[in-house]
């Protein structure tokens, strides 16, 4: 089977759901789409076998053949290991937004019609292998994050947060873009799998450095790196089954996805390792730290969010060291990255579906306003607390096995001689430290001021309870996978970890099997790690018992120096900016806008004729200058003279029917009886007309233009002019196609029976234009009556704004 | 001759362009006017201005002048016409509600920015 085709079921399905919601009221929505992502798991665990012996799936679908563009899903041991977060949390989170959202309330038909684009398209960014369909899902992504987060439109701060991740995250996307083209001009291709083949080749180029940093820019924009991370808070104005899913299991980690994915390429340049590192760490660390100064609960699990994928990022970037240094210790920090992004997805998962679940149960979300729920809510704190000391990096949890792995790879960089890691180096595993210090605060801050101490039930909107059964079965699977992997880490490690590791460094190991790593909970009392998190945890409690103390040293920083601050100036400045770049050429005024096209069109054309010598002047096939026609034009210059420059209307208006006489007689001249009468006719009827009209217009006055007017209005007439003249100059003088004339010479008596061909042609050869003729002439009269008899009553202006 | 009547079109299309630039409303139509005007001896003088007899098919007469320019302007003729009547009882009404053929005036106002 075309197994590339799965990608696009969710997305299909889709189609389906505004029936299912229109049609079927008495069963909730989320109940159909809950069979997508459960199927798309079951198959893609087939996969496992094959993936698990360093094996690969391809399934190719051409799309753009002659560009090189198809649909490829390529499916190795890193894309199987998103594939199946994507349907697995996927899953469980639509089984929990079953008892999420209301059914009566929420418009449930374009919320999982959104929730399934969302599928289709990470599903792509994952499996695909060529860039360009790559970033097609990628920016699909950001536009399906963008109307989630926009779901309940109706409040400022959802469309404000919506809008802001979009900017972000496309603008990323783009640069992204940026660096795939740059990648297959210097490859020459845009599959992935052929790029990382001639990566060694692709080293040397001189857009390596620019196309390095492209790339990372699109990966840092959508993993909420510093300091792009700002789009993230405010995304969670979403409903929370989908900051669960989007913002924090999986489309977050597309970046880490990229990071890793491309690592095989950029790996082995210094600027990757510095880069990927140093700014994962940094947000590792800021993240941590801005965790504990929010009181919304969402807030501080998006802080955690960004702290944590800063911590695989960085991971990440050390694991990229391996190429330089063969000692097993970086080898490990990729495992480690791994590792950590499961886990992560797993409690991190189960700690947003407890945070809904307090907003669902008590009302609220501050929490300053919680405490003591532990009483009401037994179940709930257990999955709470469970996964807070898994994010806290604490025993018989699985983050605490990722969480030391981590710290042992960062005292491990020290060791590191090349690029200036040596002087450089200590730093990595003090800011690593520092921030899991404020990763333990923050998790005991969230998980204690919301269950335990003082009750304050009468502050809630609402009396608190347990929320239902339903809800609370998507995070309980997930809190028993965290405590699951904490005793079976090496299952894990061999079914998905390792396979996943060799598709990141696929120059460094055969197989998976090679990947010799055994993760173990006990590394007896000499190991680094474990005395690090000894200290973790005292001062991390510490930090936690002097809250009070020091969490206003956070009103340090002022507000105009923020980054959101940053960003909202940047948006307002280009609005005005470019609002007033705008005005400068967009006066309202016709005549500027006649001026730009008439200028434009006739500067274009005498530049073409010339430019592409298509001036012709072949005075051999002009006609003889006769007496009658040079008199004609005579008077037709002067009428055209006194139309310009006559003071009163009615002369101008006369002048006007001299030139249509004129013109009239020019087809006398040239032989043209039929359009004589016409213009005869017709120009009578013209001057006629605006004999009428002129009686209700006012004189003609200048209104007060200025001489500089004038001449700029002369001096692009006259440009036309000679436009015109030159043009029908050289059209005359070159037919490059035989005219159709000859054929109805030819044809007139014997297929249409008449003599005049004028007007054969008119009624018989073209006679539909004619009807249609007929038929704009009585629109125009239709208009014209309307125009006279009817009196639109006076109205209020209105406002459409309003 | 077709070199006179070049010179002619772009003379009528100047003028015409030149009035279309203009602030007054009834300049801006009377502008359209030689515009037409000078359209439909751009057409005739394309096709070549050669022919001694109306394209009429007699028993006799084989060098007439080229049919298929003067389908062409009769048409346009026709529809310039249309256009110029509306052009006209638009500015009638417009002057009509507002007082004023100050093409400068005439811009909309700020509340529909």
């Amino acid at each position: 089977m075309e197994f590339v085709l799965l990608i696009f079921l969710p997305v299909i399905f889709a189609l389906l759901v505004p029936f299912a919601y229109k049609k079927i009221k008495g069963i909730h929505t989320g109940w159909f789409v809950l069979v997508v992502p459960l199927v798309l798991f079951g198959y893609y665990l087939s996969f496992l076998p094959l993936v698990m012996d360093g094996g690969h799936a391809i399934s190719e679908m051409k799309w753009i053949p002659s560009l090189g563009i198809a649909f490829t899903s390529y499916i190795d041991g890193l894309s199987l290991l998103f594939t199946l977060l994507i349907t697995g949390i996927g899953s469980l989170v639509v089984l929990y937004s079953v008892f999420y959202m209301d059914r009566e309330k929420e418009d449930l038909g374009s919320f999982y019609v959104y929730l399934l684009i969302f599928m289709t398209a990470m599903l792509g960014v994952v499996q695909s292998d060529n860039t360009m369909t790559l970033y097609l899902f990628w920016e699909l992504t950001s536009i399906s994050s963008f109307l989630l987060i926009g779901f309940w439109y109706t409040k400022d701060k959802s469309r404000f947060g919506a809008l802001k991740s979009m900017m972000i995250t496309v603008f990323g996307g783009l640069m992204m873009l940026g660096a795939f083209i740059l990648l297959s001009i210097m490859g020459e291709t845009f599959s992935v799998r052929e790029l990382i083949a001639q990566a060694p080749d692709l080293l040397n180029q001189p857009y390596f450095t620019l196309a390095l940093v492209l790339l990372l820019l699109g990966a840092f924009t959508k993993s909420a790196q510093f300091p792009f991370y700002i789009w993230l808070p405010d995304a969670m104005e979403a409903p929370t089954p989908v900051s669960a899913y989007l913002h924090s299991a999986t489309m977050v980690k597309a970046g880490i996805y990229l990071v890793a994915r491309f690592t095989p390429i950029f790996g082995s340049a210094s600027t990757w390792i510095w880069l990927v590192t140093g700014i994962g760490l940094l947000t590792l660390f800021w993240g941590s730290f801005f965790a504990v100064k929010q009181t919304d609960l969402k807030a501080i699990l998006a802080f955690s969010t960004v702290s944590q994928l800063g911590l695989i990022m960085s991971l990440l970037g050390a694991g990229a060291i391996s190429y330089h240094a063969t000692a097993a210790m970086f080898g490990f920090a990729t495992y480690a990255a791994i590792f950590h992004l499961i886990n992560h997805a797993a409690f991190k998962g189960g700690l947003f579906m407890i945070a809904g679940i307090i907003d669902h149960e008590t009302g609220t979300r501050d929490i300053r306003k919680l405490g003591g729920l532990m009483s009401v809510m037994p179940i709930s704190f257990t999955v709470a607390a469970i996964g807070s000391l898994s994010m806290a990096g604490l025993p018989p949890f699985s983050g605490f096995l990722s969480k030391e792995m981590f710290l042992e790879s960062m005292v491990a960089l020290q060791h590191f001689e090349l690029f200036n890691f040596d002087t450089w180096g200590i730093l990595f595993p003090i800011v690593a430290w520092i921030a899991s210090v404020f990763t333990f605060t923050y998790s005991m801050y969230f998980v204690l001021k919301t269950f335990i101490g003082q009750k304050k039930f009468d502050q809630l909107p609402k009396q608190p309870h347990e929320a239902p059964i339903g809800m609370l079965i998507s995070p309980m699977i997930l809190a028993t996978i965290v405590i699951l992997v904490f005793f079976i880490p090496n299952v894990i490690g061999k079914w998905i970890i390792k396979p996943a590791v060799m598709a990141v460094q696929p120059t460094l190991y055969a197989s998976p099997s090679a990947v010799d790593i055994h993760v173990k909970a006990w590394h007896g009392f000499g190991a680094a790690g474990l005395w690090l998190t000894i200290g973790v945890v005292v001062f991390g409690t510490l930090l936690y018992l002097t809250i009070p103390k020091w969490q206003p040293l956070y009103r340090i920083q002022p507000d105009k120096l923020s980054l959101n601050n940053g960003y909202d100036a940047m948006m307002r400045g280009s609005e005005k900016g470019l609002n007033r770049v705008s005005r400068l050429y967009m006066t309202g005024k016709i005549r500027t806008y006649l001026l730009y096209m008439f200028a434009f069109m006739s500067v274009t054309i005498i530049a073409i004729l010339f430019i592409k010598d298509a001036f012709v002047l072949d005075m051999n096939s002009f006609t003889a200058i006769t007496l009658y026609g040079s008199l004609n034009a005579i008077v037709l210059i002067l009428s055209v003279g006194f139309v310009v420059f006559a003071k009163s209307r009615l002369a101008a208006i006369i002048a006007l029917g001299g030139v249509g006489y004129s013109v009239a007689l020019f087809f006398v001249i040239f032989k043209a009886p039929d359009l004589a009468l016409t213009q005869l006719v017709i120009e009578t009827v013209s001057v006629a007309l605006f004999l009428l009209a002129f009686k209700h217009l006012p004189a003609l006055s200048t209104h007060g233009e200025t001489k500089r007017n004038k001449m700029v209005n002369l001096i692009v007439s006259l440009s036309v002019g000679v436009m015109v003249t030159l043009v029908a100059l050289s059209s005359h003088s070159q037919k490059m196609i035989p005219s159709i004339s000859q054929y109805y010479k030819d044809t007139v008596e014997t297929e249409a029976a008449g003599g005049n061909i004028v007007n054969v042609i008119l009624v018989d050869y073209r006679g539909f234009d004619t009807f249609f003729e007929i038929a704009v002439l009585a629109i125009a009269g239709i208009a014209v009556l309307g125009m006279i008899r009817l009196r639109v009553s006076r109205k209020e202006p209105t406002d459409e704004n309003k | 001759m077709e070199f006179i009547l070049s010179i002619l079109i772009g003379i009528l299309f100047t003028a015409a362009v030149y009035l279309i630039l203009s602030r007054s409303l009834l300049k801006v139509i009377l502008g359209t006017g030689l515009l037409s005007h000078g359209a439909h001896l751009l057409i005739l003088t394309m096709g070549g201005l050669g022919g001694t007899a109306p394209p009429v098919v007699i028993d006799g007469v084989t060098d007439f002048a080229d049919p298929l320019p003067q389908a062409l302007i009769l048409t346009a003729i026709v529809i310039s016409f249309g256009v110029t009547a509306v052009m006209l009882v638009m500015a009638y009404r417009m002057y009509d509600v507002h007082r004023t053929d100050n093409m400068n005036e005439l811009r909309g106002n700020d509340e529909h920015d």
